[in-house]
């Protein structure tokens, strides 16, 4: 049997795609791993709470239980939203939620894994599949949680619901291609996450998760290029069975996702022993 | 599987690291960048920047051993890094045939919350064992751990050594081509640590290993040659033998005698007729002059050997004579002649205590005496070499 060589230099001679290539491979072999992580972080999350996963959606319920409040004692004045206001709400925030979450996931796995990134080696891809995962498992609770409310708000069934799977898929697609790009500089910089975290609070004030897109002026100009006002949209739409009004601009913002993924995936799988070399 | 197939080559390697942690990260943000257009100028260094690896070269075949020594910070573990993929060098290439499997530190990414059982199967996953070898083998795992009974207890309550004997056996399930082990078999209590090295020495047998340590023993017991790095670079490389004893004068004690207690007692002169014996040491007289502040009615005088790395390995005590010593005040006199020892090759030095028999207390103890080289033909792993006959 001929033994698997590995050669270590420091020549990039690897084109992208041989690295893209690489990186899949790194994927596909480390499935089990990238499991046995997220079930690790999810167990030792639950074991050591009482709450458990209701810390999974507590602090979108919250936002949203502050501007219904806001709403309903007549403090702000909302421009009508089309569907019940408090469902408007929790949409926009449960969704939202997801999508920051998405962004930090790769570097809070990677951040996480520091010790043992410099002690074992071991397809560090795993790392982005685990957040993956872990995504999924919390995406999928505050999905149903919306489906609950949909119901209650006396929305009910329709066929658009069955495309909320894709939807997600998109919102994951779109938080964790920006999440990589991230990851390399925010393990370098404390900074770069506390800017993120800091930056993406503003951001949400720029995109129409609690309050609608205004009819006119310079708010109207900024929500309608900012490219996660149609990923919030379309999927609140997709949950509403309401008419995507911004269903071009998603697609597009998706279809560019897509290389850009691929693009941060090779990044992070250079990055990597720059980053090992730093972090002790 | 050919037998002599060369496992590891490593060609020229050279990696820099940086001084001051700012400049260190500013220059990772550039790499992130250059990186993505190939390497620019790897081979300079930048500000505040220094080798930690330089020019490292050497091949290992299967089945040889290499020991890798060296005082801290002289390297090794960062050589180790490159040759486990971790980090990249800067300069040079290194290129492995097989699995690597790395004992670097065990019980790596425990999570405290989970049970043992639930941490093998993390730990196995990062080792890259899959579900299936893992189930085939946890039986095994926990027998080798001997941990059974606590195996679904969380590994918050386990001792430092239950920890570290899961993650050895977990760990020693790799079958590797080239093994690389930096240091982890110094802990664990005695029985495990023999069972440990006897796993080692069945892994050994089929593939190739790069042990980093610290004992000059283990190096002479286990490994084929050897490489002394000191700054980064190769200070000496080749005979075991050799390759120790430049790291002995490499790594030199300072030869003041070390006083670790001192009552009433004080050393004026510790005196040897010689200090340098080629072969056995014969007739070695030593004169030793003790100042006392008070009479001490029956003492015992001690007078060891040590080793380099300050182990006794030899002793002889007055109160083993039929002959009752008594210090006076003011200057005393003993003498001690050594008829016949045998030594291996090295650099031994002396320690002297006495204490008072009736009631037991130390005066003086003082170490790191009067240091003597022996020179034999050949160099052993055991200080002490046994006079007798072969028939």
């Amino acid at each position: 049997m001929e033994l698997e060589t590995r050669i270590y230099q420091r020549e990039n001679k690897l084109g992208f795609l041989k690295h893209l290539k690489e990186s899949f491979k790194d994927i596909y072999s480390s499935r089990f791993l990238a499991r046995q992580l997220a079930e690790r972080d999810i167990k030792a999350q639950y074991r050591q709470s009482y709450l458990g996963i209701i810390w999974a959606f507590i602090t979108p319920l919250a936002t949203a239980a502050v501007w219904i409040f806001l709403t309903l004692s007549g403090t702000i004045q909302v421009t009508e939203t089309g569907i019940p206001y408090p469902l408007f709400v929790f949409s926009g925030t449960l969704i939202w939620s997801i999508i920051t979450e998405a962004i930090n996931s790769p570097s809070q796995s990677t951040m996480g894994a520091r010790g043992i990134m410099n002690k074992i080696n071991f397809p560090k891809e795993a790392l982005i599949l685990a957040g993956l995962y872990k995504l999924l498992f919390n995406s999928s609770i505050k999905i149903l949680l919306l489906i609950v409310f949909i119901f209650l708000f006396g929305i009910g069934f329709h066929w658009s619901l069955l495309l909320l799977p894709f939807g997600i898929i998109g919102l994951l697609l779109f938080g964790t291609t920006i999440g990589l790009f991230i990851t390399p500089i925010s393990m370098l910089y404390n900074d770069v996450a506390k800017i993120i975290s800091m930056g993406l609070t503003f951001v949400m004030y720029i995109t129409p998760v609690v309050y609608i897109i205004p009819s006119n002026g310079l708010m109207r100009e900024i929500m309608q290029l900012n490219p996660l006002t149609p990923i919030i949209l379309t999927t609140r739409d997709l949950l509403t069975g309401s008419t995507p009004d911004f269903l071009t601009y998603y697609l597009l913002v998706l279809a560019f996702c897509i290389p850009l993924f691929f693009i941060g995936l090779v990044f992070y799988r250079i990055s990597i022993p720059i980053i090992v070399e730093r972090s002790n | 599987m050919k037998e002599n197939e060369v496992l590891v080559k490593v060609e020229g390697l050279s990696k820099k690291f940086c001084k001051d942690l700012k400049t260190s990260l500013w220059y990772g943000v550039k790499d992130l960048y250059s990186n993505i257009g190939g390497n620019k100028n790897s081979s300079m260094l930048r500000d505040k920047e220094f080798w930690a690896v330089k020019d490292i070269s050497f091949e290992l075949r299967r089945g040889e051993c290499l020991g890798l020594i060296g005082h801290n910070g002289a390297g090794k573990s960062t050589l180790l890094k490159i040759l486990n993929g971790l980090i990249k060098p800067d300069v040079g290439k290194v290129t492995i045939k097989g699995k690597v499997g790395a004992l670097i530190e065990l019980g790596v990414g425990f999570n405290p919350i989970l049970s043992g059982r639930e941490n093998v199967f993390n730990n196995g996953a990062v080792l890259g064992f899959t579900r299936k070898e893992i189930n085939g083998k946890i039986e095994e795992i926990i027998d080798f751990a001997e941990i059974r009974e606590f195996i679904d207890m969380p590994v918050q309550n386990y001792s430092s050594g239950m920890k570290v004997r899961l993650g050895f056996a977990i760990a020693a399930q790799m079958e590797p081509d080239v093994l690389i082990i930096d240091e982890v078999l110094a802990v664990g209590d005695v029985s495990f640590r023999a069972k440990c090295y006897e796993r080692i020495s069945e892994l050994m047998h089929s593939c190739c290993v790069i042990l980093v340590t610290h004992s000059m023993s283990q190096v002479s017991k286990i490994c084929t040659r050897s490489i002394l790095m000191h700054r980064g670079q190769v200070e000496a490389q080749g005979n075991n033998g050799e390759v120790i004893e430049a790291y002995y004068d490499d790594n030199h004690i300072e030869d003041k005698p070390t006083l670790v207690h001192s009552d009433k007692c004080f050393l004026e002169s510790f005196n040897i007729n010689e200090n340098v014996f080629k072969g056995e040491i014969k007739n070695l007289e030593i004169d030793i002059s003790v100042i006392s502040e008070i009479a001490i009615d029956e003492i015992d005088i001690g007078i060891f050997l040590m080793s380099r790395e300050l182990i006794p390995i030899c002793q002889v005590n007055s109160k083993m004579f039929n002959k009752k010593i008594s210090l006076q005040t003011g200057c005393n006199r003993i003498k001690f002649t050594i008829d016949e020892l045998h030594l291996n090759t090295g650099t031994y030095k002396f320690a002297l205590t006495i204490e008072s028999l009736n009631p037991n207390k130390i005066y003086l103890w003082i170490q790191n005496l009067n240091p003597i080289k022996v020179f034999n033909k050949f160099t052993l792993g055991s200080p002490i070499i046994i006079k007798g006959n072969f028939s």
